[in-house]
């Protein structure tokens, strides 16, 4: 019966035109924002300065909270780590062959790693930092690009008298003025050139990823990177075959989340995070040439050890297990995961 | 480690398989002497019986398309998190890209956002600031529009030189679906836009907190807060359960799990739209607000993953073709490396800043060939070539390389991504 209604209706609507909807008025959806909800929400910070909260943060301190938060990826001294961004350096390379684009060198306003920080980092554990943390490493990022001195002091005072280098580096879309004359001519059709020449080929670069394979492409640019990329395809070892092969492979899944930071496999090599081979039952922090942060070194020294229980508490919450930890990751809710994982992790033991 | 001097040593297997297995199917195709056996032998599929309904409540591909997937260029990125991935164009036909094969580009990895959890906010130089529930949007007179998505970085590893064999990794940052939702023109009027407001900053809900900032006249024109793709839900990783779709500009710009749309009288200047997707010219001075996806094309089939396996005589020549200046009126397609060129056949007329699929059927000779698209769009906008784009930008843009594409296509039918002069 509703069925056959729901036809006439349809029908009827149908035959309207197919246009955008037509608003004479309001229509009373939704609420007001109260002003503490905005104020949650509402952080971002325009170069005129808009949105700046009070404050300020020094070099010095910056650096201490560069060093926890942030050197992970970016380096000790905002110079990159890996395929990490580099903020410093690359001063006069913009018209280079390979310019290197850095907050020093390329972006225009300090407003935008202002709010850039403040917004979206640290990576895994966004919107933790406060406004003179923010001011501080904002100028440890300043210094390290030589454009402050080692005593400054960054606040929301002295904040516009910051000068960055590349602030008039930028032009307003031309196309229309630059490309459009040249792009709008009638096209030739027949005998528009006399030779084909083929100038460059992708067969001799050969970096394309390997179809059906999930190893990584080797570039001579990342060699080292692909050289140390985990052996996924290595079958568990006979010792493990204990393991539940589904866990495994579910924890091989849940593993990506923490891959940006830490190998596993034959040739794993420690990168952001230790190489966690063999990790399961043995004492924390221990891993040759892994500089490990102190709260992880004095747990080792307490003698924890890696187990299900302590593996399982630490990767629920990384943070609130051990405050000042290293690890940036805001930690596995669900406990399936977390099984998956340390099932996966056992597999290279 | 591969011979990388030798391009006839490079571990193209699924090629060379690709070519047996195409030869087996030429044969197979041809009459035996006793039939064919697929034909005169009972085959179980037309003996037993199939799956039921219900075996698969939400179905995937069929498992012999099972390589029709998305890919990763892992060197590309840091990690998986902040990365971005590959539509499979090369074997998709016809003009919408499912959502399950759309690539992905996440700042912050793709979250999971229930609709009850969902709250979008207007704030900012409005009347009145304004908070909506997933429910809310789901009552303002809704649209269905269809259109592509292009990161600004699709074919961005091109610019100094030939360098990913695949339509799916040189042109695969793009996907088109048909959406459906709100006008943002609609949730501003019902803000009410103070007259000093010139700019909308939107930003998404995920820990990247992307926020770019849009002129408001674009804003009224034709954004669209979408929470449907292609008749279902948002796919988690496009956003679920409300993205904007920003028509004809740069990907970036369509943020995802959108949390809040921000007035102002001047823009932002994000990280998004500063540090990155800004196009550096050869003299070290920047573009800035190169929203606009100019026209663009491939052939999408032969191209490197899709080699002729059939031998000589009729061929598709197929490919994609788009604008965010407007719809595509022509497209032409040229296999001596653009000596001469031929208008394809379009399969469907030219849509406004959605994907138009092109044909070109030929008869192949067996020769090799240069094939290249060229795309001319309603605004008499020709697709122009590498060359000529270097001589504008240099070599350093990473953005908003729209250049004639070639492949070399060889007798053996296996196809190379090359530069032509």
């Amino acid at each position: 019966m509703s069925k056959y209604r729901n036809l006439v209706i349809g029908t009827a609507l149908a035959s309207a035109l197919m246009a955008a909807p037509a608003l004479a008025e309001k229509l009373g959806l939704g609420r007001p924002a109260l002003p503490e909800e905005v104020a949650a929400w509402d952080k971002d910070v325009r170069p005129d300065g808009l949105g700046l909260p009070d404050g300020s943060g020094s070099v010095e301190d910056g650096e201490m909270i560069f060093a926890d938060s942030c050197a992970v990826c970016h380096g000790d001294f905002a110079e990159g780590v890996g395929n990490w961004p580099k903020l410093a350096g690359g001063a006069n390379t913009l018209d280079h062959a390979d310019p290197l684009k850095t907050v020093g060198s390329y972006w225009p306003y300090l407003s935008t790693t202002w709010d850039y920080v403040h917004r979206s980092m640290p990576f895994g554990d966004a919107q933790t930092l406060s406004a003179d943390e923010v001011y501080a490493i904002v100028a440890y990022i300043l210094y390290s690009n030589d454009l402050v001195e080692d005593d400054f002091v960054l606040s929301k005072e002295n904040f516009l008298e910051v000068e960055m280098p590349n602030a008039d580096g930028f032009i307003v879309d031309d196309r229309e003025e630059t490309e459009l004359p040249l792009f709008t001519a009638e096209p030739c059709m027949e005998n528009c050139k006399d030779t084909v020449e083929v100038t460059m080929r992708a067969a001799v670069l050969d970096v394309t990823p390997d179809i059906g394979e999930e190893a990584a492409a080797e570039t001579p640019a990342e060699a080292e990177v692909a050289e140390a990329a985990p052996a996924a395809e290595e079958p568990p070892a006979a010792e493990t075959a204990a393991l539940d092969p589904e866990m495994v492979a579910k924890g091989e899944k849940v593993f990506k989340k923490c891959k940006a930071c830490h190998q596993v496999g034959e040739g794993a090599k420690n990168r952001t995070g230790p190489v966690l081979n063999g990790v399961f039952g043995r004492t924390a922090g221990m891993v040759d040439g892994f500089k490990y942060s102190k709260v992880m070194a004095a747990a080792a020294d307490d003698g924890l050890v890696w187990d299900h229980e302590t593996l399982s508490a630490y990767l629920e919450n990384p943070k609130a297990y051990l405050p000042k930890n290293k690890m940036s990751f805001a930690g596995l809710k669900k406990e399936e995961d977390r099984a998956a994982v340390i099932a996966y992790l056992r597999s290279f033991d | 480690m591969t011979d990388k001097s030798d391009p006839t040593t490079t571990r193209r297997g699924f090629l060379k398989a690709g070519l047996a297995a195409g030869g087996a199917v030429a044969a197979g195709g041809a009459a035996h002497a006793a039939g064919d056996p697929l034909i005169t032998e009972i085959q179980p599929w037309a003996q037993g019986l199939g799956e039921g309904v219900d075996a698969t409540p939400y179905g995937l591909p069929i498992k012999y398309e099972g390589d029709v997937v998305r890919r990763n260029v892992e060197w590309l990125t840091a990690d998986t998190i902040s990365s971005i991935n590959f539509t499979p164009i090369h074997a998709l036909d016809g003009t919408i890209t499912p959502q399950g094969c759309a690539f992905e580009r996440h700042h912050s990895g793709a979250i999971e956002l229930r609709k009850e959890d969902y709250r979008l906010m207007i704030n900012g130089l409005v009347d009145t600031p304004l908070v909506f529930t997933y429910a809310d949007l789901e009552r303002f007179p809704r649209v269905t529009r269809t259109y592509f998505l292009e990161c600004a970085a699709n074919t961005g590893m091109e610019w100094a030189g030939a360098q990913l064999n695949g339509s799916q990794f040189t042109h695969g940052m793009i996907h088109n679906m048909e959406y459906t939702g709100v006008t943002l023109r609609t949730l501003l009027e019902e803000a009410g836009v103070k007259p000093e407001g010139k700019w909308v900053m939107v930003e998404g809900a995920d820990a990247s907190s992307n926020a770019r900032s849009i002129p408001l006249e674009k804003a009224m024109d034709d954004c669209l807060v979408a929470f449907k793709a292609n008749g279902e839900a948002l796919r988690m990783e496009h956003g679920y359960p409300v993205r904007l779709c920003v028509p004809g500009w740069e990907g970036n710009m369509w943020v995802k799990w959108l949390r809040r749309i921000e007035v102002g009288d001047k823009p932002w200047e994000s990280r998004e739209e500063t540090s990155k997707y800004t196009d550096t010219l050869e003299d070290g001075t920047s573009r800035k607000w190169t929203w606009v996806m100019d026209a663009k094309s491939v052939v999408t089939s032969p191209s490197p993953q899709m080699p002729i396996t059939h031998g000589k005589g009729p061929l598709v020549i197929t490919g994609l073709a788009w604008s965010g200046r407007g719809a595509i009126a022509r497209v032409d397609v040229s296999v001596d490396g653009g000596k001469n060129w031929k208008e394809a056949r379009l399969a469907a007329p030219g849509q406004d800043m959605a994907l138009t699929r092109f044909y070109l059927d030929h008869d192949w000779d067996g020769s090799e060939m240069f094939l290249q698209s060229r795309a001319i769009d309603s605004t008499g906008y020709v697709q122009p070539t590498k060359t000529q784009l270097r001589e504008v930008r240099g070599l350093n843009s990473i953005y908003h390389n729209n250049c004639i594409q070639t492949w070399w296509v060889k007798p053996s039918g296996e196809a190379e991504n090359v530069e032509v002069s």
